[in-house]
């Protein structure tokens, strides 16, 4: 047994499209890494960035990561759109069937766990201590080790792209294909150590939102006073509590199949490779509703800023996040009901994952009874909301289709599937996320987003969207099925592969108009200064305090009598109590989260390579880390009055 | 009392709060491993059973130390809320040598099944079993090693309220893990030398 495991020079990978993607990687690190050097960044990247506790810049990091990572994932999806468009007949196309197997497999893994369970940790982070008028979440230092290890995460997952290769399963990776047995190489155990070491972190995320919803509201927000994003992200994290480690224990068990030998799922010695399929949709499904119930959340908040009337129903839409978050545990059958567990358990599940539908319906309908007689502003959140509502209505009747046993023996893993879940992932996750990051933009960069660029990138999405995924459900209903890199011209299929090409095209034309708009904006930041902490005439507390907030958030812990409480102090023209400065307690900065997620990078390379010494290593460090951490107790500091009172003051001079 | 002292009594019972949720999810982690030993128990593959391989009076013991270890650790929670720290250290200590016996009769069964060619590799069963029962024997280590560190602190700190605190946690930790074990005495040993 060598020192490298099975790591040697082979190892890096070859080929023009990997060289083309492991060139952008290293350019782009090069880019940062001279840009820092050139604008003496150094110190400012370590002070306010790397050692931060602050939720506010581990949310605007959390959602740079995914931004990267989407931007990964985005490529891997037009690669696959681009070889299905020519890969046709004699044309084999550009790309490998084994790399097109890694390229959808890296595609759904980095879109679910990094891009949108990005996006999700990055808005919570940043809105909802915020929202119910606390300085802080519960743990400051637990939740810089979430992040830093969502990130190790990603940066493990994606370093399969230039050492080894990635696992070519699919991206739930099902046994026995990915036993060691039919996937001998490291590809799978990259993908079960980027997951764990990110899964970890989202399950201490959610514990410890969890605590900070329940446990640090201001005074007098009672839970049925609390704004509806909170509420749908507290439905969310009790998914998180109960399905995360679910996940955890199934890739633990998968990593004992491979490293150790074991059985769970082996084909063979009694493993049962239906066991996994069940265990993983057992968190997959809930996984679907821990992404959504945030993006409903956004649009609750959106729709009501924007119609300029509190929520309609606003007891029923939180009856309705508790039914969605009870329902979607009972529906995981559903991702297999040709398994063949019999009539009864698939009527069962059938029924179940129906009767979704109705939480869902009705939370549409409120929304849109809060539009109703409402003085509606279509700024661009608004626009991302009305796509959501044609999108996610077409995608769930879909869903209710698939959900009819008989027609889903038909559609399972068929392009139909494919279309269903893009519509209801991207039309439902990725625009309430891109709504929300609109919504919330000002709040903490302190100046607006360029709306006419914003609609321009709205437009090529939906309409981008539509074209891209309209004839997979075609295609699928033609017999087309999912994960195909190569198909027979006789079919019929080849028309409505190029349409769908050219619908991600238009995607990524919306995308160009993002990036587009995020450089504009930041360059005519003074033409779109947000100067009163309020641009939308918001609802609710986060819009009371100013934008940027300052690290405390609030100088003065707000007191809430109503729901949408800014509003009502707004309207009722609550005097303002007399300011009274008082000390506040901070946490101090500390590097030991990123050392702890550095190590534990180190521990799931030395899984993956087989160098058992750098996990022990890595194992020992990380307890050693958080040892140290356990025994000093000085981790806060204390600002003084006089201190707060000088940071407020000139936040209120600033636009004089 | 100072601000900084207010504002760590709330951060201690945030973090009380936190734990029993940690507590929750390490639950569904154990369900999991429990619901996948309840499906691959019959799995032998033509290898030898839990009726075969298990030894109930030797089961009995690493139960009987276990819930001893329970009982002192309780006792000694007790003592540390009056103040008694050398009666504190001394029944951590008790708990601890338990622990470590515990550990050592589990890793004594599991030697003693690996080397007698029923290890992890022979069946989907014995996968599962080891999973389980290894899962706990982790959970035990991190105990010790977590008991280990509030002995030297309470040694050298004395009983201060923040480790007041961390003992508290460490003996919901340690109860909770009698419970598991108590459902893998019932599901794994008594249900498979029953069956």
């Amino acid at each position: 047994m060598s020192l490298l495991g099975r790591l040697n020079l082979q190892a890096i990978q070859h080929g023009w499209v990997i060289a083309a993607g492991q060139l952008t990687l290293v350019g782009v690190m090069l880019l940062v890494l001279g840009y820092l050097t050139f604008t003496k960044r150094w110190k400012w990247l370590w002070r306010e960035w790397l050692t931060t506790v602050d939720p506010k810049r581990i949310g605007v990091m959390y959602i740079l990561f995914a931004g990267l990572m989407g931007l990964r994932g985005l490529t891997d999806a037009a690669m696959m759109r681009a070889q299905q468009a020519v890969s046709v007949g004699g044309n084999h196309g550009f790309l490998s069937p084994d790399h097109y197997q890694q390229i959808f497999t890296a595609h759904g893994t980095i879109m679910i766990f990094f891009l949108a369970m990005g996006l999700m940790f990055g808005l919570i982070n940043l809105v909802v201590p915020l929202q119910i008028g606390s300085r802080d979440v519960a743990f400051p230092f637990l939740n810089a080790t979430s992040f830093w290890l969502y990130a190790m995460g990603g940066m493990l997952l994606n370093l399969s792209l230039v050492i080894g290769g990635f696992a070519a399963t699919g991206w739930l990776a099902y046994p026995p294909l990915s036993e060691l047995a039919y996937s001998p190489g490291v590809g799978v155990d990259y993908w079960i150590w980027g997951l764990q070491v990110a899964g970890i972190g989202s399950l201490l995320s959610g514990i410890n939102f969890m605590v900070t919803i329940l446990r640090m509201r201001a005074p007098g927000m009672s839970l049925m006073k609390m704004p509806m994003f909170c509420w749908s992200v507290l439905g969310s994290l009790s998914l998180i509590i109960f399905a995360f480690p679910i996940l955890t224990a199934t890739l633990t068990m998968l990593a004992l199949d491979r490293t150790l030998g074991m059985h769970f799922f082996t084909s063979y010695y009694g493993g049962n490779p239906m066991m996994y399929v069940n265990l993983i949709w057992a968190w997959g499904h809930p996984e679907v509703y821990i992404l959504i119930l945030p993006a409903f959340g956004v649009f609750s908040e959106v729709v009501a800023t924007f119609s300029r009337k509190p929520l309609f129903g606003y007891k029923s839409m939180v009856w309705a996040i508790w039914g969605i978050v009870l329902l979607s545990f009972l529906v995981w059958l559903h991702h297999f009901f040709t398994m063949g567990a019999g009539a009864d358990v698939n009527a069962f599940f059938g029924i179940m994952t129906m009767a979704i539908a109705v939480p869902t319906g009705v939370k549409i309908f409120n929304w849109l009874f809060t539009m109703y007689r409402g003085r509606v502003r279509f700024a661009t959140p608004m626009l991302w909301f009305m796509g959501f509502v044609a999108l996610f209505t077409v995608g769930g009747v879909a869903g209710v289709i698939m959900a009819l046993p008989p027609a889903d023996f038909q559609l399972h893993n068929s392009l139909f599937l494919v279309a269903h879940f893009h519509t209801m992932i991207v039309g439902g996750v990725v625009f309430g996320y891109l709504a929300g990051l609109t919504y919330w933009f000002p709040k903490f960069t302190g100046f607006k987003l360029n709306e006419r660029l914003g609609r321009y990138a709205f437009y090529c999405w939906f309409f981008g969207f539509l074209l891209a995924f309209v004839p997979l459900y075609i295609l699928g209903l033609m017999g087309a099925t999912r994960r195909l890199d190569h198909y027979d011209p006789s079919l019929g299929w080849h028309q409505l592969f190029i349409v769908a090409g050219i619908g991600v095209a238009v995607i990524c034309a919306g995308v160009g108009f993002q990036v587009l708009q995020l450089i504009v904006s930041i360059r005519q930041r003074k033409q779109n200064l947000d100067t009163t902490g309020d641009p939308w005439n918001g609802r609710t507390l986060e819009w009371s305090t100013a934008s940027p907030p300052p690290a405390y958030n609030y100088a003065v812990i707000p007191n809430v009598e109503n729901k949408d409480a800014f509003w009502a102090m707004k309207k009722l023209k609550t005097p303002l109590p007399e300011t009274r400065y008082e000390s506040i307690t901070m946490p101090k900065n500390t590097i030991m989260p990123l050392v702890i997620a550095s190590f534990a990078f180190a521990l799931g390379f030395g899984m993956i390579w087989h160098m058992y010494w750098l996990s022990i290593l890595g194992l020992l460090a990380i307890i050693s880390c958080i040892v140290i951490r356990g025994s000093a107790d000085e981790h806060e500091y204390v600002l003084s009055a006089a201190q707060v009172r000088q940071t407020e003051e000139a936040l209120k001079e600033r636009y004089v | 009392m100072s601000r900084v002292e207010t504002a760590r009594q709330e951060a201690e019972s945030k973090t009380l709060f936190g734990f029993w949720v940690y507590l929750m999810t390490d639950s569904v982690l154990f369900a999991s491993f429990f619901a996948t030993f309840a499906v691959l128990r019959n799995s032998t593959y033509g290898g030898p059973s839990g009726e075969t391989l298990f030894s109930l009076p030797f089961v009995l013991a690493e139960t009987l130390i276990l819930l001893t270890s329970s009982f002192s650790c309780g006792l000694a929670i007790l003592s540390a809320r009056q103040g008694q720290k050398n009666r504190v250290l001394w029944l951590f200590g008790l708990t601890f040598l338990l622990g470590l016996a515990f550990l050592g009769l589990e890793l004594h069964e599991f030697s003693h099944l690996y080397y007698e060619g029923n290890g992890w590799r022979r069946s989907g069963f014995l996968s599962a079993f080891f999973s389980l029962v290894g899962t706990h024997g982790l959970h035990i280590t991190a105990g010790l090693i977590w008991m280990a560190v509030m002995m030297s602190k309470v040694r050298s700190a004395g009983l201060t309220p923040f480790n007041l605190k961390r003992l508290t946690m460490l003996s919901l930790f340690w109860h909770f893990l009698d419970i598991i074990w108590i459902f893998i005495f019932t599901v794994v040993y008594l249900l498979g030398v029953a069956s």
